[in-house]
């Protein structure tokens, strides 16, 4: 009890958040942070957990958003019924994304998932008559005006998605994933059918990104396959917001997107920093792999020491 | 009766023959040492039984039934463990959760995992490092932690390739005794060792390879009397 008490206490004040009357960009700011944490903590649980690492999350995210969206304009339906079919249809990519790429290991699996991220991307824009290319998908009639519910919406999958991520890797499939990042070979002789949890944990973390991703099109009510198959705005950033905040932790995902979002958010509008914002996401990453290479919540006790002797010789 | 039956197997990579045409039967609740000079083909052997390597030639029975071509972890559910001559524990891991991960195989929820984990570190005496990180432990105790993650798996046959080495004389005593226990709860060993008196002290059989050719087969009393192996091993008796 006394362990979840934090757990509560936070999300109580994520839950009435909204009622303190925070401005419409606010709530914005916090929807994103919500929906990048929550792309963080599904890429984590491959890229992190079970060491597959993906440069090509946009490819998931953008399936996701384009399930919603194409039932939008395609079928009529409510965009929304696209979080839960963006399952089954992004669980669907996965196994052929996972039959291609997950053979390859280390680099060349990262290289592999750069690539089908890109040729999503260029898919979507040319399939003109299917997805409307770079014309897009433009809801007209956005559910609501303000952004509470969304952001209760956003919440909710977020939360969710950190309850089943705890709840996977604390079960046999975490210590499968984690064996499987330690030596893939080794795991193999211990009983563990790689390829299978592999693919498992890929199908996991890409149907989460594109959840995210569907509720992205509810939410913003326009995609364009450059925005939502975007190399460095979702596949990169994804990676950065796990970098940041540490990889394979609980909290990781969620501190590196309240970090990254507010970092973009600041330099943007800052307007001699704002064309140079990702030359100072690069500087960042670079300090952040020298410096804390797990991340801000994997070298904690790092950061503590250091910031006690700063004190102490102040 | 045989446990573990390997028919004429023979493994070529490239132009290079690392076995050839090697056969011979490990008996069911025996130790059976596998010995011979540097690059003999012992650890390849290990591999093609495991499941790494397909063999070029012939075919590996387990209790009877084919198990060349299958995969490592298929042939592990049969119940055949092994260890890594340069140990491979899973690094960023405590000593426990290794041993939890390789229990999962046979064990039903994560507490009858544990059970089994803990048990299984108390069975080789790594009970008390069980909270640290796998990559500081010293050597001795890693190549423990691999004899105890191959044992969770409740293996019948468990492959040793080399635990002994580099060991202090002893942790080999420590080592040997564990094997001992090993042997006593029915476990069949394979084991490829390089230190004489350890294979002398364990084997109930012992198999020489030389360049991939087994060059004898026998009791330790009749492989430490063969001029074949003592050529093998300290090269060609001086005609003067």
């Amino acid at each position: 009890m006394k362990k979840s008490l934090p757990i509560i206490i936070i999300l109580v004040l994520l839950a009435v958040l909204p009622l303190v009357g925070l401005s419409s960009y606010m709530m914005h700011i916090l929807v994103l942070v919500i929906m990048y944490s929550m792309i963080g903590m599904a890429w984590n649980l491959l890229g992190g957990y079970c060491g597959q690492v993906s440069f090509g999350h946009a490819a998931y995210f953008g399936v996701g958003a384009y399930t919603a969206g194409l039932l939008y304009s395609k079928l009529g339906l409510s965009a929304w019924w696209g979080l839960p079919l963006s399952i089954a249809v992004v669980t669907f990519f996965s196994l052929v994304i996972g039959f291609i790429c997950l053979r390859l290991r280390g680099p060349y699996f990262a290289l592999a998932t750069l690539a089908m991220g890109e040729v999503f991307r260029v898919v979507a824009e040319n399939l003109v008559k299917f997805t409307g290319g770079d014309v897009g998908i433009l809801i007209r009639e956005r559910t609501w005006v303000v952004k509470t519910w969304y952001y209760y919406i956003i919440l909710l999958l977020g939360i969710g998605t950190f309850f089943l991520v705890k709840k996977v890797i604390e079960s046999k499939l975490g210590y499968y994933f984690v064996s499987i990042r330690e030596d893939q070979d080794a795991a193999n002789s211990l009983g563990i059918n790689t390829t299978l949890y592999k693919t498992i944990a890929l199908c996991l973390s890409g149907s989460l990104t594109g959840m995210a991703g569907a509720f992205y099109m509810n939410y913003m009510g326009y995609i364009d396959p450059k925005v939502v198959f975007a190399l460095h705005d979702i596949s990169i950033v994804t990676i950065m917001v796990v970098m940041v905040g540490g990889v394979a932790t609980y909290w990781g995902p969620t501190i590196g997107a309240i970090i990254m979002v507010f970092l973009a958010e600041l330099i943007r509008s800052n307007p001699s920093l704002g064309v140079a914002h990702q030359t100072l996401f690069g500087i960042l990453l670079i300090f952040i792999i020298i410096f804390l290479p797990n991340g801000i919540v994997g070298d904690f006790p790092k950061l503590k020491r250091l910031f006690k002797i700063g004190r102490a010789s102040s | 009766m045989s446990l573990l039956e390997i028919r004429g197997v023979s493994k070529i990579f490239g132009g290079l023959a690392a076995l050839t045409d090697v056969s011979y039967s490990v008996n069911k609740g025996e130790i059976l040492g596998l010995i011979g000079p540097n690059g003999a083909g012992k650890t390849t052997l290990f591999n093609v039984v495991n499941g790494f390597y397909p063999p070029t030639k012939g075919e590996v029975l387990f209790k009877g039934e084919k198990i060349s071509y299958l995969q490592p972890y298929q042939i592990c559910k049969l119940g055949i463990g092994r260890t890594f001559q340069v140990v491979r524990p899973l690094r960023r891991m405590t000593a426990l959760d290794n041993v939890i991960a390789s229990a999962f195989l046979r064990a039903k929820n994560k507490k009858e995992a544990e059970d089994v984990a803990l048990e299984t570190l108390r069975f080789t005496g790594l009970y008390e490092d069980r909270n640290f990180l796998s990559k500081g432990l010293p050597l001795g105790k890693r190549k423990k932690l691999e004899i105890t993650r191959a044992l969770a798996t409740k293996p019948e046959m468990l492959l040793l390739d080399e635990s002994f080495a580099g060991l202090n004389p002893s942790e080999q005593n420590e080592l040997i005794d564990i094997i001992r226990k090993v042997k006593a709860k029915g476990i069949t060993i394979m084991i490829i060792e390089h230190h004489m008196k350890v294979i002398m002290a364990l084997s109930d059989q012992i198999v020489v390879l030389n360049y991939g050719e087994k060059i004898a087969e026998g009791t330790p009393k009749e492989i430490g009397g063969n001029p074949l192996v003592i050529e093998a091993y300290l090269g060609e008796a001086e005609s003067a």
